[in-house]
């Protein structure tokens, strides 16, 4: 192992594989990356690779339409083809309070330049024919959403950072981080210390372990978060079809299989990856009511991941005020994969001293302690 | 075996692709399961995954049985949504 880097990140899934290209193509080459299982273990791996751009707050539209601006072009970029298309996002309402909602937030959506629009019932219908549109009083609707494949981004970035020099070690634990006069020193690992002036936390549901290393109470949860998949279908629709209001997210993969996730509001606070059959028979219950044309459908498959929640729904990004040299790209409550593009560049460039292309400032660790949150409402699954 | 063979007919992945995977830096059964999609479909590995592990196993050097198994996910048999949400009446 390495004895020494400019920069050593802590997870190597999309979060912190891309921190890592970014940082060598602004010519810091000399990056360590270490994750404690192998890339697409934790959250990437698990997410329901979906991309979307309708936010309810100025700063998710932003990273968020900024990600879609980089996904598009790189599988070129990277030399890697991530299986991005853009098939757009139905985000149902079920109610004509939701909708007005809708209507709030697509007026915010259109002036930083996403085309989402609000739909009725049967222009729904249009988009995904095997939509069951009764008591449906609208959606809203962005074209230019979309999905990519989550383990193959992960390993696009992560490839292309290895060309550009960056180091990478798999099943390598992060396990304390030196300190002195208030900046960091180095990090300790299963595998040896590196001495580094910059540490990343990108350690998605373990941010907070890592935060506590560094003694920093970061104000992160993890909560379990269940998925399921069919068998692969010929071509049946496809956006990812979401509503806030059962949690439900489901779109038609490019494999053909439809893949389909929800949340639980009672879940508690934990590391638990299990599998139930409770999510199993809410999850296809809630389907059905919506596309009850699947009900023969057979289902191969169901896991679980971690979403890493902040109190407001936004990522912690940026540099600790306390502690010199140490850099979070943290809590993405549920969307780390889709905005991970635009975050990681921006990181990259806080990193090298530059100025970023889109000020996150008000996304700082710190903005828990002064009671300054802008809470998202749109969160799904 | 030529590396035509196909080993994950779900999939539609050969032996080249999983050398391939293995050629990339893919050193245990589940990294090449997220690079290649191998045992994601609708039998759920149960031809494939043997198959790449002794690939692993010959490629590692290491014995078949060091080769950790993929985790093992449920429903342990394909299910239909109807079944599942107590809708179905056949």
């Amino acid at each position: 192992m390495v004895k020494g880097a400019e920069v050593v990140i802590i997870g190597g899934g999309i979060i912190g594989s891309s921190i890592a290209y970014y940082l060598a193509k602004e010519g810091c080459e000399d990056v360590v990356i270490l994750e404690r299982e192998y890339p697409s273990w934790g959250a990437t791996g698990r997410c329901g690779a979906g991309i979307r751009q309708q936010w309810g707050t100025e700063m998710n539209c932003r990273l968020a339409k900024g990600s879609v601006d980089l996904f598009k072009d790189l599988s070129a970029e990277l030399d890697y083809d991530i299986e991005f298309a853009q098939g757009g996002y139905l985000v149902l309402a079920t109610s004509q309070t939701q909708l007005e909602q809708y209507r709030r937030n697509v007026s915010l959506q259109n002036s930083l330049g996403i085309p989402s629009k609000i739909v009725t019932p049967q222009e729904a219908k249009e988009i995904v024919p095997i939509l069951r549109t009764d008591g449906l009083p609208g959606a809203a609707y962005c074209p230019t959403d979309g999905h990519a494949n989550p383990f193959k981004t992960n390993l696009a970035y992560l490839r292309a950072a290895q060309r550009l020099g960056v180091s990478f070690y798999k099943f390598t634990e992060a396990k304390g981080i030196e300190m002195k006069g208030g900046r960091v020193r180095g990090v300790l690992t299963s595998q040896g210390r590196i001495e580094t002036a910059r540490v990343v936390n990108a350690a998605g549901g373990y941010s907070a372990q890592i935060g506590k290393m560094a003694g920093l109470e970061i104000p992160t949860y993890s909560e379990r978060h269940q998925i399921m998949v069919t068998e692969p279908l010929d071509h049946l629709f496809d956006p990812m079809v979401i509503s806030f209001t059962s949690g439900l997210y489901c779109q038609q993969v490019p494999p053909g299989s439809i893949l389909m996730g929800m949340g639980d509001p009672d879940e508690p606070h934990s590391h638990d990856l299990s599998s139930s059959w409770q999510f199993l028979q809410k999850m296809a219950r809630e389907a059905l009511k919506i596309l009850p044309i699947l009900r023969d459908i057979r289902v191969v498959r169901q896991w679980a991941g971690l979403y890493n929640k902040t109190p407001d729904a936004q990522p912690i990004l940026g540099q600790a005020e306390k502690l010199e040299g140490f850099y979070m790209a943290v809590g993405f409550s549920g969307h780390g994969f889709m905005i991970a593009p635009m975050v990681s560049l921006i990181l990259a460039r806080l990193l090298m001293g530059r100025e970023p292309p889109i000020s996150v400032e008000r996304l700082s660790l710190e903005r828990f302690e002064r009671g300054e949150l802008v809470i998202e409402p749109s969160v799904v699954g | 075996m030529d590396e035509d063979t196909v080993i994950c007919r779900c999939e539609d992945l050969t032996l080249k692709d999983i050398r391939e995977a293995i050629n990339q830096g893919c050193t245990s059964m589940e990294e090449i399961k997220r690079a290649t999609r191998c045992g994601m479909g609708p039998c759920q590995g149960r031809t494939c995954l043997p198959l790449v592990a002794a690939e692993l196993a010959r490629a590692t050097g290491k014995k078949a049985d060091e080769i950790l198994p993929c985790t093992v996910r449920p429903p342990l048999m394909p299910l239909k949504l109807g079944t599942i949400a107590g809708v179905d009446d056949g």
